[in-house]
């Protein structure tokens, strides 16, 4: 793979960094809670007397929090722990009711895992995940909505969430960028988080320390909070670094602290220094008794999980010869692989790939429309392509076919047989269309056989418009260079 | 009239029936009661005289109809921790000294089910943190056996106790997180089980020492234990320590055959400072078990004297993060401030009193970072110990026989328990171990001391046993023969 | 291990609780008193002995996935000392 160096003048560096993702599990009710989970609904009405931290309230564990977070184990590739328990982080805060937080700190519900990226260059590493563990999310302050007062909405408080800690395994951003993009898809295969970074349900904190190249030493790290989105994780990597670097190499010494980064700047800046930093005083929590899964448990979802974009990545190359960038393009999204599934089925694969990221997302991107809004069916799409394979129609036609379909809905076959678009291979029609023009154009036939042989292309051009587009381009260039000699 | 408030529940329900008394006329001679006394005891920080009476009405109309429910028209108190749907419930705290809960707490929900009805809220310590209900923000309560000096009623179910013992209602609930039902029971003359932690629901009852803390009844006698035992225990979804375990009819148990049975008497409970009284009532007592035919075997419980540090390192670090949810934001006591932190330091040291406050500084400091592993994880080890201990000993014994508390009841303001916090913690050497391995226990008064004043015995049972705890003292009662107030 | 002031105004702080300084001294020695009692605990041996989190053996239940609790925002303020437009109120947090 390609290596991510920052050169300076004065030396040559390399990025150390890891993420930690928070994700919003989908859920009807709250992890320990049986309020709504609804995103958008009036201020305080999804809050159960618990999420409130009400006087005398207590967790109870919602079974579909933990069974989405051990689907996300197995999508991680990682190990489920049968055995894991819940614990307090403790820290005052206005939007955090209890005093605490309750999330999984010894004993996480998943261990160690890994994941495959691919990068531009083509190649792919490994990225490590050290543990995924489940807590509660906190609710929300609003600041700006008065000078002297902010403003405490509970209705996310207590939504559950999944915390992803990789290893300190990137070392540019762009895998950095890389694995939020395939964690991003994972998730989205599993139904077990919407990663929408900009709505918050995915949340990414970055850290960040540089060393120089070569070397194995591990430098002081600083902490992004709540980074939010994709470009901006990659942008505040970059940014970070290089203030690393630049302290460095002008003598200074990096300290151990939250920064926030700036979109706007390009920068970071500080949030809590070190000394300030908190004291969680985790302890075991004690209204929650420890977690134990049973292998049944496991094993029936892993039975049930759906197939992942890495498998389904390797099934079309093998199985239907899709090119590895093709497929890759295909997989991320899995109603766009779906989709693609459904079309080539029974066509040619690879044809349908070429016309599903070509005209199909161009058309879609033009109409401003989401795939499930698509006018053109994966059905439909699948019966343009055997109708060119079939050499029913030429691509010429296929694409105004296409444009077609899009308009009304419609599928090909009915479009080419209401506006009778079927090519033309009859070779007695086209050799009469043929005899005709040769006839006719006396002059440019002469100057053809003169050895003006660039006017081929012309005598082809009449007889595709005088056949409408329907004459077979191979049968027509085939006759020409009989007839003309 | 004062006659009516002699009778215990059994006997109640039993002229219930025959129609020889009403509801409504036992619930106006115990309001009675209340008016004459509770200036004097200041047992009732609330009371709910009015809606006891309409309730009442109810109980006789179920019992004209037949529909008469188990507890139908008893007249109870309720220990103010226990949150009451729209009855202020204040942890006798000036942080709640407005709360008015939207909820009804698990216990009370199942007492009023089976058609028990509350004359009001009693008196406790401060969030149920000390042993002679000296730190209630509302004031001590008086045992009802003072004769010149007013003595403490014991804590922190203080007024529980008086109550009962001052005829201020039938039967009371309590809490017991290290000895709070037993050593007020033992103060006061009157007879109470801390039942398994598990049996009876935490939900609603506003938290101490979650891993600790368990409800139970303070009542007139063994038998009436047992009957409001059967209503406040069971399986409640809402709690996830509460258990599963079928809960049986305690009062199935009240009469059985003792013999054969062993009876442990533990020889670390000798300990200094042990009243020569209470060991001669604790060997009268095993004298009268003999006498029904137990065997009484020594023991051994090795870890006791660390049974005290252990208690006093994991309830307050409990306690230190249960009570940070008191914020002033949500509910309770507020006191504004420059900021949100000077919101929260106002808001709790002003609403917080100096034991609360002592608890909370030790727990936060046993949890914190460089100190977990000494004090918090160190405890929870010696905890396993403790718990290791009591398995063993029930290898060689069925019930477990030592007196409830080493002292007589004190005089309120006692200069040595003041003076220093730990002599009054050292009261709770024979209670708390039950806390911490989670087991039954119960305190029955056994006769008075040479001051007239009343002293307990404790019966220790092994988990979910308390079938052997009930059996044992309804002979013990029956031997000790003592005469209520 | 006695702790000395900075100790007890740190623990404070993290306990929003506010020590005066006049009581800093007082407290400190009380502090120190109940530590050093329960610094007993050192002397048993726990090598090998799992700490104890639940006495509690049963594992924790698990609750279905439905909407129960909710829609109730009246309630959930009813004690509120402060509030307006629906949502709790605390002195404006810089952050």
């Amino acid at each position: 793979m390609t290596e991510y160096v920052i050169t300076t003048e004065k030396g040559k560096w390399e990025i150390i960094c890891g993420l930690e993702i928070h994700c919003q599990i989908i859920s009807q009710s709250k992890i320990f809670s049986g309020a709504s989970t609804e995103f958008g609904d009036d201020v305080n009405e999804n809050v159960s007397f618990v999420d409130a931290g009400m006087p005398g309230m207590l967790p109870t564990l919602n079974k579909e929090c933990v069974h989405q977070a051990v689907k996300t184990g197995l999508g991680l590739n990682a190990v489920i722990n049968k055995y894991s328990e819940f614990s307090r982080k403790n820290y005052f805060y206005a939007d955090l009711p209890q005093g605490y937080q309750i999330t999984q700190f010894q004993y996480p519900i998943v261990g160690e895992g890994a994941i495959d990226i691919d990068l531009a260059d083509g190649t792919s590493k490994t990225i490590r995940i050290e543990r995924m563990h489940i807590e509660q999310d906190a609710g929300k302050s609003i600041h700006d909505m008065s000078p002297t007062k902010s403003f405490i909405d509970l209705n996310r408080a207590g939504v559950g969430l999944m915390e992803i800690v990789t290893r300190p395994d990137f070392r540019s951003p762009d895998e950095a960028g890389a694995f939020l993009k395939k964690l991003r898809s994972i998730l989205r295969y599993l139904g077990t988080c919407d990663g929408n970074m900009d709505e918050g349900s995915m949340r990414c904190d970055v850290n960040v320390s540089v060393r120089p190249y070569g070397s194995d030493e591990l430098r002081t790290r600083c902490e992004m909070k709540n980074v939010n989105s994709v470009k901006f994780v990659m942008q505040a990597i970059e940014s970070e670094a290089k203030r690393h670097i630049d302290v460095y190499e002008n003598g200074g010494t990096i300290t151990q602290e939250t920064r926030q980064f700036d979109p706007a700047t390009q920068t970071t800046k500080v949030m809590r220094k070190k000394e300030f930093a908190h004291d969680y005083r985790y302890f075991p929590e004690p209204d929650l008794p420890p977690l134990i899964l049973s292998d049944e448990f496991i094993n029936k979802i892993r039975n049930e999980l759906v197939e992942l974009p890495d498998a389904k990545k390797a099934r079309f190359i093998k199985e239907l010869g899709l090119t590895a960038y093709d497929a890759a393009v295909i997989c991320e999204n899995k109603e766009t692989a779906d989709f693609f599934e459904k079309a080539a089925k029974g066509h040619d694969a690879k044809k349908v790939a070429n016309w599903l990221m070509g005209d199909f997302f161009a058309m879609l991107n033009e109409k401003k429309l989401e795939l499930k809004d698509s006018p053109v069916s994966a059905e439909n799409l699948g019966s343009l392509v055997e109708l060119i394979t079939s050499n029913v129609i030429n691509g010429k036609t296929a694409k105004d076919v296409f444009a077609l379909m899009a308009e009304t809905g419609e599928n090909p076959e009915k479009i080419v047989e209401e506006r009778g678009l079927k090519q033309v291979t009859d070779t007695g029609a086209i050799e009469k269309l043929i005899d005709d023009l040769l006839a006719s154009a006396a002059d440019n036939v002469a100057a053809y056989r003169g050895g003006k042989v660039g006017l081929f292309g012309w005598f082809v051009g009449q007889i595709m418009k005088q056949s409408q587009g329907k004459a077979n381009p191979q049968v027509v260039n085939a006759l020409l260079k009989k007839k003309l000699g | 009239m004062s006659n009516l408030t002699d009778l215990t529940i059994s006997e109640t329900l039993r002229k219930f029936k025959a129609k020889e008394i009403s509801p409504v006329e036992i619930t106006k001679a115990y309001a009675e009661n209340i008016n004459a006394c509770n200036k004097q005891y200041n047992a009732y920080v609330t009371t709910t005289i009015e809606q006891a009476l309409e309730q009442a009405k109810t109980a006789e109309q179920n019992y004209m109809n037949g529909t008469n429910r188990p507890l139908e028209g008893i007249a109870l108190g309720i220990k103010d921790l226990f949150c009451t749907k729209g009855v202020r419930t204040t942890a006798c705290s000036h942080i709640l000294d407005n709360f008015i809960p939207p909820y009804e707490s698990t216990v009370t929900q199942n007492l009023l089910n089976d058609g028990a009805l509350f004359l009001g809220k009693l008196n406790l310590d401060e969030f149920a943190m000390g042993g002679s209900n000296e730190t209630s923000y509302f004031g001590p309560v008086v045992n009802p056996w003072s004769k010149e000096i007013k003595l403490v009623a014991g804590g922190s179910s203080g007024g529980s106790a008086a109550a009962v013992a001052a005829k201020m209602c039938a039967a009371a609930t309590g809490t017991d997180t290290g000895g709070s039902i037993r050593e007020p029971a033992a103060f006061c003359g009157v007879t109470g089980i801390k039942p398994t932690y598990g049996r009876c629901s935490r939900y609603g009852t506003i938290a101490f020492a979650s891993s600790l803390d368990q409800a139970g009844p303070i009542c007139k006698d063994v038998t009436d234990c047992a009957l409001v035992l059967n209503s406040m225990a069971g399986y409640d979804e809402k709690d996830s320590t509460s258990s599963k375990i079928a809960v049986p009819d305690f009062a199935s148990f009240l009469g059985k055959d003792i013999k054969g049975l062993k009876i442990g008497v533990p020889m670390e409970y000798r300990v200094d400072g042990l009243n020569p009284e209470v060991a001669d009532y604790w060997d009268k007592a095993a004298e009268i078990l003999k006498a029904a035919g137990a065997e009484v075997v020594s023991i051994s419980l090795p870890h006791t004297k660390y049974a005290l540090p252990t208690y006093y390192v994991i309830a307050p670090a409990e306690a230190s993060s249960n009570l940070a949810r008191y914020d002033g934001v949500r509910y309770g006591h507020r006191v504004e401030g420059n900021g949100l932190d000077e919101l929260y330091i106002s808001s709790r040291t002003d609403g917080f009193g100096r034991e609360v406050k002592r608890r909370i500084l030790i727990g936060t400091y046993v949890l914190s970072a460089g100190y977990y592993d000494a004090y918090y994880l160190k405890a929870q080890k010696v905890r396993r110990l403790i718990k290791n201990d009591f398995d063993s000993a029930f290898q060689k014994c069925d019930v477990i026989l030592t007196p409830t508390s080493p002292i007589e009841p004190f005089a309120i303001g006692d200069k040595k328990m003041l003076e220093n916090p730990i002599n009054m913690y050292l009261n709770d050497v024979f209670t708390v171990s039950v806390n911490l391995a989670g087991l039954p226990a119960m305190s029955l008064p056994i006769g008075l001391s040479k001051n007239g004043l009343p002293l307990g015995m404790q019966l220790i049972g092994k988990a979910f046993d308390e079938e052997t705890v009930f059996k044992t003292a309804y002979q013990l009662e029956r031997g000790a023969n003592f005469v209520r107030i | 291990m006695p702790v000395d002031n900075d100790t007890v105004r740190r623990i404070a702080f993290l306990s929003r609780l506010k020590v005066d300084t006049d009581k800093l001294e007082d407290t400190k020695e009380e502090f120190n008193k109940i530590l050093n009692w329960v610094e007993e605990l050192s002397e048993v041996n726990t090598d090998n002995v799992a700490p104890l989190v639940s006495v509690n053996n049963e594992s924790l239940a698990l609750r279905d996935d439905a909407i129960t609790a909710g829609h109730n925002a009246k309630e959930i303020l009813a004690n509120a000392p402060a509030q307006e437009f629906g949502y709790f109120v605390v002195p404006k947090v810089v952050e």
